[in-house]
């Protein structure tokens, strides 16, 4: 190696290790806090470390219940949404209905326009005069109405590979529509189903504008929300539930992207969280 | 929303035979109908609905509560003058069109390809660590990294100060819109250098071992080489990263668009005025205005993608 070349290699790693630096900074906390007896807002090596704040937040009814309100949230926006996309797209692949391509184009910019950031005053008046406020129906309705164009998209295009002729064989013996759907046609597009299953439980799972608008009972709130009032109202002195709660409720995203990247391939899906 | 420089189902679809929709499984229109009418009425009701309504609202004085939430009545577009004409709205615009230019457009786009650029021939465990850490930054829940951030922050213990040795430096408080700047460029580089890690895989690696070989330094390899190859990329990423950016909710969460309105971005905006003062024909006008730029950022981004050469 010449001297320009061993300049460039230790700018190079010197540059890494700073980027790197900012990356895992913000996170050491998270790493170190929960497991700290007596934590501060600094990361540390704990001195003795417990597991006291699981503990303790296994006991507590307000975040052992915002996370279930999370799991039943993202689990009903995950039926809904691939049941309902599933069909869609099975139909819009196999007939040529009117205005195929316009309609799906039409959804696509739809849900990219309508972000529920923008729409955040009519869809909290509307789910108002609904008289679903403060319900979890409300939620899980109005975020599977926002994933379901780009879901109803991305499984078109499953359902396109899937090769004719096991449907023409199933009709040959006599097979109906649904029966083909859930017999020949799920199974194949199994991958697709799989990434918008996760793709929008991921989703649900972590957003917090929607439901912090819609629910204001605490005890129908999910983990996003309740993670924050958490925040507000014990200051200093709750940091060790906070820290540990973050954790606790941040690891099945964490196991889901991990599965996702395993199986199928989280590369091939760079837009997949949103 | 599937990125389109990755061969992802995209990419499946179109080695497909032609002709993918004559109608094997025997639906016909009336089923086929059937088939999609759940989809539809969730996208129409919950969807197309609010954006219509919004329309309507945003010619109203519509409140929350008071006189205004009983009896309406149409105003026209006195909304809209009011909403350009208010010192508050037209900051918050100021506002967001720094923090998406800023963090986005300049912050994301560089660093995600700086790290696509230079880890494309690192040693493997070390790409994987970098990379890793860069998609936690983006695959944790926004309320959690906001706890972090406020934590790393915090103007008496928090890991800054104490690196730095500047107890009692509320970075919030004083650059409130350098912060959530640098936040979200933490936040959302991954998706860009996914997206440019995977561009850069099509250049030809004969045409890097060219240039070397004619002596072209390192930006002019960039510039002659490599930036032909990803140009449709770079467009498109921002595109996408820029409508994220502007729709992005996460600021609230930090900031809280204070001191002083001094990081209130649109969306944070629309939340204080539609939602928590409960003038919601005004915050109706002013998302209007805010899904015209979305709907101006996708519109190009549907035509990017829809000239995609096959």
């Amino acid at each position: 190696m010449n001297p320009r070349q061993i300049v460039a290699r230790i700018g190079f790693y010197t540059f890494i290790a700073v980027l790197t630096g900012f990356f895992v900074l913000p996170m050491l906390w998270l790493a170190s806090a929960p497991f700290d007896s007596n934590p501060g807002y600094a990361p540390r090596v704990p001195e003795k470390p417990t597991l006291q704040h699981f503990s303790a937040l296994f006991e507590n009814d307000l975040t052992m219940g915002s996370l279930w309100n999370s799991v039943v949230m993202s689990f009903s926006c995950m039926v809904l949404v691939v049941a309902s996309a599933a069909l869609a797209a099975y139909a819009l692949s196999r007939v040529r209905i009117p205005g195929r391509d316009a309609l799906l184009y039409l959804l696509l910019l739809l849900s990219s326009v309508v972000t529920g950031t923008a729409a955040m005053v009519p869809i909290f008046l509307m789910v108002w005069k609904l008289g679903l406020l403060d319900r979890q129906l409300g939620v899980v309705l109005v975020l599977s109405g926002g994933l379901l164009p780009a879901a109803i998209f991305i499984l078109k295009d499953f359902m396109d590979a899937v090769p004719k002729s096991y449907e023409e064989s199933a009709r040959v013996f006599g097979a109906g529509p649904l029966r083909i759907l859930r017999e020949i046609v799920v199974p194949v597009a199994r991958p697709g189903l799989a990434t918008i299953a996760v793709w929008t439980v991921v989703n649900v799972w972590g957003t917090y504008l929607v439901p912090f608008l819609l629910l204001r009972d605490q005890e129908k709130q999910p983990a996003a929300v309740v993670v924050r009032t958490f925040y507000d109202e014990g200051g200093g002195a709750l940091l060790g539930p906070i820290s540990a709660f973050s954790l606790l409720y941040s690891i099945p995203v964490v196991l889901m992207y991990l599965f996702v990247n395993r199986r199928y391939g989280f590369r091939f899906h760079g837009g997949i969280k949103s | 929303m599937t990125d389109p420089a990755t061969p992802g189902p995209a990419g499946i679809a179109d080695v497909r035979p032609a002709g993918s929709d004559s109608d094997v499984a025997g639906l016909g229109r009336g089923k086929a109908s059937a088939f999609v009418t759940p989809a539809l009425l969730l996208i129409a009701a919950f969807l197309v609905f609010p954006a219509l309504w919004l329309l309507w609202i945003g010619l109203t004085d519509l409140t929350v509560s008071g006189r205004t939430s009983v009896d309406v009545s149409f105003v026209g577009l006195d909304n809209y003058a009011n909403a350009l004409d208010d010192p508050l709205f037209r900051n918050s615009l100021w506002i967001t069109l720094l923090f998406v230019f800023g963090s986005a457009v300049i912050g994301q786009n560089f660093l995600g390809f700086t790290l696509a650029w230079s880890l494309r021939d690192a040693a493997r465990w070390l790409r994987a660590v970098v990379e890793s850490l860069v998609l936690l930054a983006w695959i944790l829940p926004s309320s959690v990294v906001a706890v972090l951030w406020i934590a790393m922050l915090d103007r008496d213990a928090g890991t800054i100060n104490q690196l730095l040795d500047n107890p009692g430096y509320a970075w919030m408080i004083r650059h409130p819109l350098a912060v959530i700047i640098v936040f979200n460029i933490w936040r959302g580089t991954a998706f860009s250098m996914l997206l440019y890690s995977a561009a850069l895989s099509t250049v030809p690696p004969s045409h890097l071992e060219t240039a070397r070989l004619a002596g072209a330094s390192g930006p002019q390899t960039l510039r002659d080489v490599v930036f032909p190859h990803v140009r449709a990329h770079v467009l498109t990423n921002t595109l996408l990263i820029s409508l994220w950016t502007f729709n992005d909710f996460t600021p609230y969460l930090l900031t809280r668009g204070e001191p002083n309105h001094g990081s209130e971005t649109l969306p944070i905006f629309l939340y204080r005025q539609g939602i928590d003062d409960g003038a919601l024909g005004y915050g109706a006008a002013a998302s209007v205005l805010m899904l015209l730029i979305n709907l101006v950022l996708a519109l190009f981004y549907l035509r990017l993608l829809r000239r995609r050469p096959k």
